[in-house]
């Protein structure tokens, strides 16, 4: 299932602008990668790359490529649609679909790549919604609006639904940003055995989540305003927090900055 | 904002006082000013409310008479006040429903254009041709039918012919409510249906399409609203008729509108009768319609 | 390295018979959960993809034609009336098109009355909606500037063909009074000069003023999204100086919202202009061309139409009024073209 991320020269632009530059890295199989960096330096822009989200905004565009286990995800022959079935995504704010279940929510992407039968779908949901440490709180009220939720158990609804599909990857862009203490932690407990079966990238702002939950860490920055940013080091999370190869690294991680 | 004028103290008339009221010319101007605009608020509530009493006070004895909702007027003699009007309530609800099947659609799929696909001339032009076609004339609409489908193809007049006509009027605000709502849905919710590896097309009819939906269906019944009222496309495209008649693709057929045209040149007292009693009729129809559009809305999926 | 755009997919507009629920149940198959990576690249979007897209598109094409057909086939079924027009169709007050063989018709009165009616009520209407909007979105409080909006909107949903009923039967004989007025201590002024109508109601001006009511609405709603947009930091700037609530509104309020103004104004002027059935019953026949007074009778081109809806049936007589269709319809599109520039985007007609 796990599957290897490898970014080689990859460069982002927005029609003109030149939002990130020259990213190379590897992120391994069932394992947590963790980007951090300050405000504006592309590490949002550079995960959303890699399951071709970017495109949804007019004028994007990537040089380089980003192979899926060797695979471009680029390639001429790859559609962005089957790229992300491959590869799944979490976002900020938990948006569940207001219209439907929370059932519903969770099979929203096998319903709607045409999957019919409705014991798979039920097992499923279970299975998902399980994953994602809610079965317990909501097996008696599957067919209730998602929107009812409290937001913690709105964002783990997400992830059910993202890990519903059986995703290769699974991409999560701030995922607790918009949570409280309580309920950031239990995502983050929910990471940890996410991983177990799947490959895992994380943007954060809480350094202190990025060193909690994940196994390597890169650390993303902006030479100048207006010029890109770039990757300036990812290593072992240990490594980073501890002994960053680079002064910029370890000026951030300090609090020197950012 | 007149927050200080109070606090000058008279007691301390040597020394500037610390807050200071504005002077007399400008206070005078503001309270003229809100006096006006008061005013025009006022003035507006008149003909409406005046409008709406004489319907009601000259409609009322007609639709509560026996007959109003259940005949027709076939075989009534102009100066009686036997028979009623459900040829005409039928005529009226046929044309717009069929107006409401080929516009609704169509309506909704141009929205969907304008919103999540169109980029570049073309949506611009197409944004543009909508908001001029919303200031069609009704007549202008209804003599283009009667020029393409009448006498240039040779169809006959009919009630769908009105139908057509009332497509072009209703058009306009069913886009124009359905782009408005579409642009309400949250981006976050095509993006977390894109990240799930879902196409942009199923993406937009099974998740925002529904998300949008009770706005959409309140605009197309304030469409319906409005186009329920038309009376140039009837006088245009299709002739009167006092009896029923169930088919809309032939004959001749009567709407509440029509029925109060024709009405018009009945010089007995009996023809008012009626005029007022459709009159009242068709506000009533339009009312529920109203209503119906504003308890749809309450249901919005949108947290705004 | 190579270069992606991810702008251009080809639009391939499709028949629209495989609507949009058929395609659902194909792509089950077609686009396959490719698990194993071998098959589920794919360069084009999908088969629904496309249909979707094509039927979106075509639709939107659709009211573009639309526009274009109204245009075309009104002017084809004018020019062979206009060919065989007797008047000049462009400064004759007759409108007489009893004879196919010697038709004599021109625009000139149609238009008079047109304008006359339609900028009356624009004059009547326009102060009274920028009261009305800005009451709503200044002085009201919010809990009641919804009801209060609802109750204007109103104004709207009652059909003209009532309007048209109310206006000659209530209306007008309570404008007696004033019109009378008019004439008798302000005759000297051309607008209010006695007309060619024996009497003073059912006139231009009573037209007027029954136009002026059914195009507040459309004004006062435009006007009102404007104003209520007006930024708020203006706003607080402006009441931060010291500035009375109307200081305010002149200061940050209609300059924000005087281009919205005027482009919901020309909305209205653009409806009053085709407004049809309450004219036709308003606004009573006239025997002599109009003097260009409020008291004059006469058609309107919406008017003059209607009312000869029942005798269409040879081409000659009927394109001449089609032709004077074609006069309403450009009028029209300029009035609306010119609110749309105007509003600059910051209005959805």
């Amino acid at each position: 299932m796990a599957k290897r991320l490898d970014l080689k020269a990859v460069d982002i632009f927005y029609g003109d602008f030149h939002a990130v530059s020259d990213v190379n890295l590897s992120v391994s199989p069932r394992s947590v990668t963790s980007f951090i960096g300050p405000s504006g330096c592309g590490k949002s822009t550079v995960l959303r790359t890699l399951n071709r989200m970017h495109e949804e905004i007019p004028g994007a565009r990537v040089d380089g490529e980003v192979l899926l286990d060797g695979e471009d995800i680029y390639a001429r022959s790859a559609d962005a649609v089957a790229v992300r079935r491959t590869i799944g995504m979490v976002f900020q704010r938990p948006n569940p679909f207001p219209t439907m279940s929370i059932r519903d929510n969770v099979v929203a992407g096998l319903k709607l790549q045409g999957v019919r039968d409705k014991k798979k779908l039920d097992e499923v949901a279970e299975a998902s919604l399980r994953g994602a440490n809610l079965w317990k709180e909501v097996k008696d009220r599957l067919d209730k609006p998602g929107g009812g939720l409290s937001g913690g158990q709105q964002q783990r609804l997400c992830i059910a639904r993202a890990i519903a599909v059986q995703p290769d990857v699974l991409l999560m862009d701030e995922p607790c940003s918009a949570l409280d203490p309580i309920s950031t932690l239990a995502i983050e407990d929910l990471i940890g055995d996410l991983k177990k079966e799947y490959t895992i990238v994380i943007v954060t702002h809480n350094m202190q989540q990025a060193a909690r939950v994940s196994d390597q860490t890169a650390f993303f920055n902006l030479e100048a305003t207006g010029k890109p940013g770039k990757l300036v080091e990812i290593d072992d999370t240990e490594k980073i927090f501890s002994n960053p190869h680079e002064q910029a690294t370890e000026d951030y991680i300090s609090g020197r900055f950012g | 904002m007149s927050t200080a004028t109070g606090l000058s103290s008279p007691e301390r008339p040597a020394t500037t006082p610390t807050f200071q009221a504005p002077s007399t010319g400008r206070k005078i101007k503001n309270n003229l000013a809100t006096f006006l605009v008061g005013l025009a608020f006022v003035i507006a509530l008149v003909p409406l409310v005046w409008v709406l009493a004489t319907v009601v006070v000259r409609g009322i004895g007609a639709i509560l008479s026996s007959d109003w909702w259940g005949r027709s007027l076939s075989g009534v003699l102009p100066e009686s006040y036997a028979g009623g009007v459900y040829h005409a309530i039928y005529g009226t609800l046929i044309q717009a429903a069929l107006a409401a099947v080929i516009a609704v659609p169509i309506g909704i799929l141009a929205a969907i254009y304008l919103v999540e696909y169109g980029r570049g001339r073309l949506a611009k032009t197409t944004s543009f041709m909508v908001d001029i076609l919303a200031g069609v004339p009704s007549i202008v609409a209804a003599l283009f039918i009667f020029a393409a489908f009448i006498s240039i193809l040779g169809a006959e007049q009919s009630a769908f012919m009105v139908s057509l006509a009332l497509v072009l009027l209703m058009l306009p605000v069913v886009i124009r409510n359905t782009e408005e709502m579409l642009r309400l849905v949250p981006d976050e919710l095509r993006e977390a249906a894109y990240a799930l590896g879902i196409p942009k097309w199923k993406t937009i009819l099974r998740i925002v399409l529904p998300t949008a939906l009770s706005g959409t269906v309140t605009g197309v019944m304030l469409a319906l609203a409005r186009v329920m009222g038309e009376t140039a496309p009837v006088l245009v495209l299709v002739g009167y008729s006092q009896s029923i008649n169930f088919d809309p693709f032939s004959g001749n057929m009567a709407s509440l509108p029509l029925l109060m045209f024709s009405e018009l040149s009945n010089p007995e007292p009996s023809g008012q009768f009626r005029i007022w009693g459709a009159a009242l009729t068709l506000i009533l129809i339009i009312m529920i319609l109203q209503l119906g559009a504003s308890v749809v809305s309450r249901f919005s999926a949108i947290s705004k | 390295m190579t270069e992606r755009t991810t702008a251009a997919r080809p639009r391939d507009p499709q028949d629209e018979g495989s609507a949009a629920g058929s395609a659902t149940l194909d792509t089950v198959t077609d686009t396959d959960p490719g698990r194993g990576g071998t098959d589920r690249g794919k360069a084009t979007p999908g088969r629904g993809e496309r249909i979707f897209r094509g039927l979106t598109s075509g639709s939107g094409l659709l009211v573009v034609a639309a526009i274009a057909a109204i245009g075309l086939f009104l002017l084809v079924q004018a020019v062979p009336s206009l060919l065989a027009d007797n008047a000049n169709f462009l400064t004759s007050p007759v409108f007489d098109t009893r004879d196919p063989a010697n038709l004599n018709f021109g625009i000139r009165d149609l238009l008079v009355v047109t304008l006359l009616s339609s900028l009356f009520a624009l004059v009547l209407a326009m102060p009274i909606a920028l009261g009305i909007a800005l009451f709503l979105t200044q002085y009201a409080p919010k809990r009641v500037a919804r009801p209060f909006a609802y109750v204007i909107d109103l104004l709207a949903a009652v059909p003209s063909i009532i309007y048209g009923l109310w206006g000659i039967a209530v209306l007008a004989p309570a404008l007696l009074p004033i019109a009378t007025f008019l004439r008798d201590d302000l005759g000297w002024f051309f607008l209010f000069a006695p007309g060619n109508l024996p009497v003073l109601t059912g006139t231009i001006f009573t037209g007027g003023v029954v136009l002026a009511v059914m195009i507040l609405p459309i004004i006062t709603a435009v006007t009102r999204e404007v104003f209520s947009q007006a930024p708020r930091f203006h706003i607080e700037a402006a009441q931060a100086l010291g500035a009375t609530r109307w200081e305010v509104i002149r200061m940050a309020v209609l300059p924000y919202g005087r281009s919205g103004y005027i482009a919901g104004s020309m909305l209205g002027l653009g409806r009053a202009l085709g407004e049809t059935i309450a004219v036709l019953i308003v606004i009573r026949a006239a025997t002599t061309p109009s003097g260009f007074s409020l008291f004059d009778g006469g058609y309107t081109f919406a008017s003059l139409i209607a009312s000869a809806a029942s005798e269409f049936s040879q081409p000659l007589p009927t394109g001449a009024y089609i032709a004077a269709g074609l006069v309403l319809f450009v009028l029209t599109f300029v009035v609306n073209a010119i609110a749309r520039v105007v509003a600059g985007g910051k209005v959805n007609g």
